[in-house]
């Protein structure tokens, strides 16, 4: 008792010449069918080049297309010859061109024999298969198929449309549940002799003539019909990417495909010199006698698709550049911007950087230059602290700084005087943490020594584009997590307020917090506010400050807080 | 698309098409080889002057990649680049004497040439300072990815030029014919580019590197473009706009992924920073057949002379593309 191969066998006939030989100095029957599109002399010389092998056989030659029925009217006609030639075949193994066998012929020969009565074949119902590409998978069944889908695609998707609108549908034959499963199988005698000398087979394969894809659906359903024992996966390893096309083996694979313990892999680029000198050799090893694990493979094929899909977050190149909504994360990692701080605070970013051994740097977005932490002038990624370069496009500015530090996380200021054409997209990254203190940039216009109609020219300036900047953080499409404070609001608690901030970055800091950065001196700003207005220029963003300061009851920036 | 925009473009490509079939008298053949080419050979063409010094090590890396034939436009050297060309048993090389600029940098002779012999072949169109890499080069053959392109039914492959520079003056080292340029000029800005999308033509623009950073930071918007598609199935109703930055149909241009996936993507590294590049970069600035009246070069020259060191404490170390795959200048997409 034997395996039998069946190869179908289209393009690079060299390789498969050089398996079938393989396969056929081990002993093993071969029926190859050669695609009648391969012309003549190409044919003769592929026949001549396998004329020394005694159990090597040529079938009826069909026309293949992918997609129709041709592959499985191929299939058929090698597989009677198979089993009306050669006796002694109990399993017949369905091949192609580009299968590359990865052990010796005698372990599949062992494994199968210690298996008589099983045969392999995927075989699942449409309802459980969810990587039918085209969205078809019931409809391949009850619709009809006669236009191909590589030549006449229009045809075909206008004729699709036509029968769901008509609501055209055939029926099955009685008896018959529709299964789908991998094209490459291996069938018993009983089970494909079943199959092929059924009285039924004319209905059958009327009905399969128009279904999509038959060659995945014919063998995988009617063997539910015959078969004593079915396992349902294929003996050959072969994955399909998101577009349903076959993964292709190169020689930096090999010792991936080795340890996989796959029988037979597809397909193999034909020109993996690598994998066809190392694979096609007389078996030098003492069997071993694995079962196939093609989980790594698995793994390596699932994250190519996932990288096809989905993509790395927040990254913008040459092969990716997302529209507005898809990108599935606009920045790669999280950050946090302060807004107000460093007027409120003296010595902010260095006792926040203490904190929470974040990378914070200062007004990335200032119009003189970009404030890289530590004062640097270019910066991971060699970005430049020219303004104008960050100007020219900010959002790519932000988008690399977050990527280039991936694993950190970035914490920078941002306030009324620096560029605000980053505003928006702040607002809308789900990644931005955004934390304001409103009004807060009138303390250093306090402490300034200018004069005062040059100051409330300035006030109303800031407060004008503060108050755009805090309408585009409450419209409804932010999605950053926003917290604004008024001046006000904010230091009636400025611990706790901290506090809620550190929570959100986490990091090291994760104590509760004992003492607040010092703050700057207030007393007099409240004046300084109604002088503003008595001016005619109407400071709203601070919140209600008290026009005289209790500095009594209200302990003083600088003394500690105490734990709550 | 608009029917009206759909018309403009396909006129519009016919116009470069019907230009560069009238450049061709421009074109004498010097050494025509391209009887040899096979029907499924991968072809480089290139256009160059004065280069001798660096064409041993150009051949030798695409040969090694699996490139089967070279066409060159030889405008006018006077070093041996010619005779050097010649020799080699699988270049054809093109004279001209014509203007550069009014070629459009050359744009209107490959064009032709393309048309000419690149039809049906996956063509390569480059500068001899360029140096694809795409995923898996260092195992792969350029054949094993034109193949997997033809199975995933997509025609031309996207790159981002790389611009590479050594650490020190970049005079400091001698390059010498034959050598690798990246033994030296190895380092490169991992992380500064930026792209906006040209609505016109579909394609990426991207710019930045060492050459934004050092020489264009005042004038941002002026910075080299560095979107390359370099790697198409030729037809010959195809027709290079600009460079090899974008080309018509649009469609060629849409090498990127718009729904969030990454398409398989290269990048050409460039070794434009050798020792030959001070004078080449005077030479060319008193030729005036550069691009933007040669304001490139301009700025290069003072740039230069001002502070000749590209390298920061933030350059990043070329070691192999695993590594560009993970800084994300490239991508393997599905490639597995």
């Amino acid at each position: 008792m034997t395996v039998g191969f069946v190869m179908l066998v289209h393009d690079a006939l060299d390789r498969a010449a050089q398996v079938a030989r393989h396969w056929s100095e081990h002993g093993k029957p071969i029926v190859i069918h050669v695609d009648k599109r391969v012309d003549g002399p190409t044919f003769e010389y592929f026949k001549g080049k396998l004329a020394d092998l005694e159990n090597v056989r040529f079938s009826d030659r069909h026309a293949c297309e992918w997609g129709n029925w041709s592959i499985v009217a191929a299939t058929q006609s090698a597989c009677e010859l198979m089993l009306d030639t050669f006796a002694e075949v109990r399993h017949v193994y369905l091949s192609s061109g580009s299968c590359m066998p990865l052990r010796p012929v005698e372990e599949i020969q062992t494994y199968l024999d210690e298996r008589p009565r099983t045969d392999f074949i995927e075989s699942v119902t449409t309802d459980e298969v969810d990587w039918t590409v085209g969205g078809l998978d019931q409809e391949r069944f009850t619709l009809r198929f006669p236009f191909s889908w590589k030549r006449q695609r229009r045809l075909f998707d206008r004729y699709v449309d036509l029968q769901r609108r008509l609501k055209m549908t055939r029926r099955i034959p009685d008896g018959l549940t529709p299964h789908l499963g991998s094209q490459w199988w291996c069938l018993t005698r009983q089970t494909l002799s079943a199959i092929l000398q059924d009285p039924r087979r004319e209905e059958f394969d009327r009905y399969f003539k128009r279904v999509w894809i038959p060659d995945e659906s014919y063998f995988q359903s009617l063997a539910r019909l015959y078969s004593t024992q079915i396992e349902s996966r294929s003996l050959t390893l072969s994955k399909f990417d998101f577009q349903g096309k076959p993964h292709v083996f190169y020689d930096d694979h090999l010792q991936l495909l080795r340890r996989s313990d796959c029988f037979v892999a597809r397909k193999i680029w034909p020109q993996a010199e690598r994998l066809y000198r190392e694979f096609l050799v007389p078996a030098s090893r003492a069997l071993v006698m694995a079962e196939p694990n093609p989980l790594k493979i698995d793994r390596l094929f699932s994250r190519a698709t996932e990288r096809r899909t989905r993509g790395r977050a927040g990254l913008y190149m040459q092969g990716r550049f997302p529209n507005e909504g898809w990108e599935n994360g606009k920045t790669s990692g999280r950050y946090t911007v302060f807004e107000g701080f460093t007027d409120l605070f003296e010595d902010f970013e260095a006792w926040i950087a203490r904190r929470t051994g974040n990378r914070v740097h200062g007004n990335l977005f200032a119009k003189d230059r970009v404030h890289f932490a530590g004062g640097d002038a270019v910066y991971n990624g060699a970005l430049s602290d020219s303004a104008p370069l960050r100007e020219y496009n900010p959002r790519a500015f932000l988008t690399n700084l977050v990527w280039n530090t991936r694993g950190e996380h970035q914490c920078f200021q941002f306030g009324p005087a620096d560029d605000q054409k980053i505003s928006e997209f702040l607002a809308t990254d789900g990644n931005a943490q955004i934390s304001v203190i409103s009004g807060a940039w009138a303390i250093p216009l306090f402490h300034s020594n200018q004069n005062f109609s040059e100051l409330r020219k300035e006030a109303a300036h800031l407060q004008r584009v503060e108050t755009a900047h805090l309408d585009l953080l409450r419209m409804g499409k932010t999605k950053a997590r926003v917290r604004i404070w008024s001046l006000a609001e904010f230091i009636e608690n400025p611990m706790e307020n901290l506090q809620t901030i550190l929570d959100e970055i986490g990091g090291i800091g994760q104590r509760r917090l004992s003492e607040v950065p010092v703050m700057a001196d207030l007393s007099g700003f409240g004046q300084f506010l109604q002088n503003l207005k008595n001016q005619g220029m109407s400071p709203h963003l601070m919140g209600d400050f008290p026009l005289i300061q209790d500095s009594a009851e209200k302990p003083q920036g600088g003394r500690p807080y105490l734990v709550k | 698309m608009g029917l009206l925009k759909s018309y403009r473009l396909r006129m519009e490509r016919k116009r470069w098409r019907v230009r560069a079939i009238r450049k061709r008298r421009q074109l004498t053949s010097v050494k025509n080889r391209t009887s040899q080419i096979a029907k499924s050979d991968i072809i480089v063409f290139c256009t160059l002057r004065n280069e001798v010094v660096r064409l041993p090590f150009f051949l030798k890396y695409y040969r090694e990649l699996g490139v089967d034939h070279f066409v060159f436009v030889d405008n006018g050297s006077d070093d041996g680049t010619t005779d050097y060309l010649s020799a080699q048993p699988d270049v054809s090389v093109f004279g001209t004497n014509h203007s550069y600029k009014r070629s459009r940098f050359g744009v209107d002779w490959i064009n032709w040439l393309l048309r000419k012999y690149g039809h049906g072949h996956w063509s390569l169109v480059l500068d001899v300072d360029e140096f694809l890499v795409y995923p898996f080069c260092d195992t792969r053959p350029i054949r094993a990815l034109t193949d997997w392109l033809d199975a995933s039914s997509v025609k031309s492959f996207g790159t981002m030029l790389l611009d590479m520079y050594p650490k020190g003056p970049i005079d400091s080292v001698k390059y010498e014919a034959g050598r690798d340029p990246f033994e030296h000029v190895h380092w490169f800005d991992s992380g500064n580019y930026t792209i906006q999308k040209n609505e016109r033509y579909g394609n990426l623009w991207i710019q930045g590197g060492p050459r934004a950073r050092a020489f264009f930071a005042d004038k941002p918007e002026r910075a080299p473009a560095l979107n390359k598609v370099p790697l198409v199935r030729w037809d010959r109703s195809y027709a290079y706009v600009s460079s090899s930055h974008m080309l018509l149909p649009r469609g060629l241009n849409l090498v990127y992924d718009e729904w969030g996936g990454e398409k398989t993507s290269g990048c050409l590294l460039h070794a434009k920073f050798l020792d030959t590049f001070t004078s080449k970069s005077a030479e060319e600035l008193k030729r005036k057949e550069h691009f933007a009246n040669s304001h490139e070069y301009k700025a290069y020259h003072s740039g230069l002379s001002d502070d000749p060191d590209l390298w920061c404490k933030w350059s990043e170390k070329y070691i192999n593309w695993r590594q560009l795959e993970i800084l994300g200048l490239m991508s393997k997409g599905n490639w597995a």
